[in-house]
């Protein structure tokens, strides 16, 4: 496939780890921000194919991981209720609440729908005018614009019956909390390709400026991820701290504008709590006032829920980067993708997972 | 969740007023809606993530990598790579026509 399998040539991704072998002097730590990357270095092996010096960290970027115990309780609550149809990504329905998952609420009987794309849950909210029916809205930067337009097309149509439950976060607020943390390790990041492709890079700037690190907007294939660790390599040895682009072919500077403007109507940037890493000022977006018709949090009465995480779980640490999947004693004991303890077991962007699935019981460099 | 892979646009419509279209992935044709990319024209590649092509591929940009790229691995042959020993070639079979979600 065009622009795809060219990301994928094998001589070209060993010309640029030869590369990296040939630049790398010291140690340095490195974090990939994106699930989506972490899944694809786990499968291809890229962490075992970099000089012993450089460590790669896997950070917070999977939306299912990082949505908090509450969110989906509540979801949860909303779903259980009669006249409801709730709507989903798929692996928002098995990440466990603190008694049950949404897949045995639809076994218990209640509508709960895995959907594609926000517009379906629109459209199913068009066909059954009787019920009330809500989105489980999770996720970065990436999917903020569709599901500012599932609320738009739904204002628009006067469709009064649909809903999002949101849990949106955002990226650079993360990327600095983990930077300002006393326990911080990351030297470099690789910024998330397609969170860029909405957002731009502008905001990186700041940051990158201000605590010295490198941060390369990256791609997802496993020549993009090499060459994206390469050019973070290349700054650091050299005492840099840039913005760069790896990833030309897809995102600009300043990103998708038709995006961030209906982003900007929709939603308003508010704190959220992160799981397993607390709230976050200004991390998180919610719809306007404008729009609280459509927004679940309201018309079901769930916003003050708060529950306590189950403490045999780690992936707060995982999710900072601070632990490796495997260094959980419930790793593939108690806790697997079957019977997940955590959400990072959960999606199969999460560390936990990309660590069991492609049976990383310990790193090569720990050896 | 945000693993979007390009497919090429072969067809655009309207659907409740709304900019969509049909996007061809090696041959397995996907919906997607397109008012995120207004100046998109048949025939190009987009980038879709959960049902919407949130990015057109730059085929200028594109090309500049692969020249790059195309000295890199220049440079590598003249310096003997395949006796590197690396062992990138194991996972393969695992990569090749492998679609993400
Ligand atoms: S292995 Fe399971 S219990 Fe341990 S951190 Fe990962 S998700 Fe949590």
């Amino acid at each position: 496939m065009k622009y795809l399998d060219e990301f994928r040539d094998p001589r070209l991704a060993k010309a640029i780890v030869r590369e990296i072998h040939a630049v790398t002097t010291k140690p340095w730590v490195i974090m990939e921000i994106c699930g989506g990357q972490t899944h694809s270095i786990m499968k291809n092996g890229i962490d075992q194919l970099l000089p012993a010096e450089i460590e790669l960290v896997h950070g917070p970027g999977c939306p299912v991981c990082v949505t908090p115990l509450e969110q989906i309780d509540k979801a949860i609550a909303i779903a259980s209720k009669p006249g409801v149809i709730l709507t989903s990504f798929g692996d928002m329905l098995r990440v466990p609440g603190s008694e049950k998952d949404l897949f045995m609420v639809q076994s218990e009987g209640g509508d709960v729908r895995v959907v594609y794309s926000p517009l379906d849950a629109v459209r199913i909210a068009r066909e059954n005018p009787e019920k009330r029916v809500v989105f489980f809205a999770v996720g970065f930067e990436t999917t903020a614009p569709n599901n500012a337009m599932a609320v738009w097309q739904a204002y628009r149509q006067g469709l009064k019956n649909f809903s999002l439950l949101v849990s949106h976060v955002l990226v650079p607020p993360a990327m600095e909390a983990l930077l300002s943390s006393p326990a911080n390790r990351v030297q470099g990041y690789l910024a998330a390709g397609h969170v860029c492709t909405v957002m731009g890079w502008k905001q990186y700037e700041p940051i990158a400026e201000k605590h010295g690190v490198p941060i390369v907007v990256t791609g997802f294939e496993p020549v993009d991820i090499l060459e994206g660790i390469l050019m973070v390599v290349k700054q650091l040895e050299k005492g840099q701290a840039r913005v760069e682009n790896q990833y030309s072919r897809v995102v600009k500077r300043e990103g998708n504008r038709p995006a961030q403007e209906l982003v900007n109507r929709v939603f308003e940037v508010a704190d959220r709590k992160w799981r397993g890493i607390g709230t976050i000022p200004v991390s998180g977006l919610k719809l306007r006032p404008e729009f609280r018709d459509h927004d679940a949090e309201i018309l079901f009465e769930e916003s003050g829920r708060e529950v306590e995480e189950p403490p045999e779980c780690l992936s707060g640490l995982v999710l900072q980067g601070l632990k490796k999947p495997h260094e959980c004693p419930a790793f593939g004991t108690t806790c697997t993708p079957r019977t997940p303890l955590g959400a990072t077991m959960v999606s199969s962007e999460g560390a936990c997972a990309a660590y069991f699935s492609y049976h990383r019981q310990a790193k090569i460099h720990d050896c | 969740m945000c693993l979007a892979i390009p497919g090429k646009l072969i067809e655009i419509y309207d659907e409740a007023g709304m900019k969509m279209g049909k996007l061809d992935y090696a041959g397995t044709i996907n919906t997607a809606c397109l008012e995120y990319v207004p100046d998109i024209r048949v025939g190009q590649y987009a980038l879709v993530h959960a049902g919407f092509a949130i990015g057109v591929v730059d085929e200028e940009e594109a090309q500049k990598t692969y020249e790059l790229w195309a000295e890199l691995e220049k440079a590598a042959a003249e310096e003997g790579t395949d006796i590197f020993g690396m062992p990138l070639d194991t996972g393969d079979e695992e990569r090749e026509g492998e679609v993400s979600p």
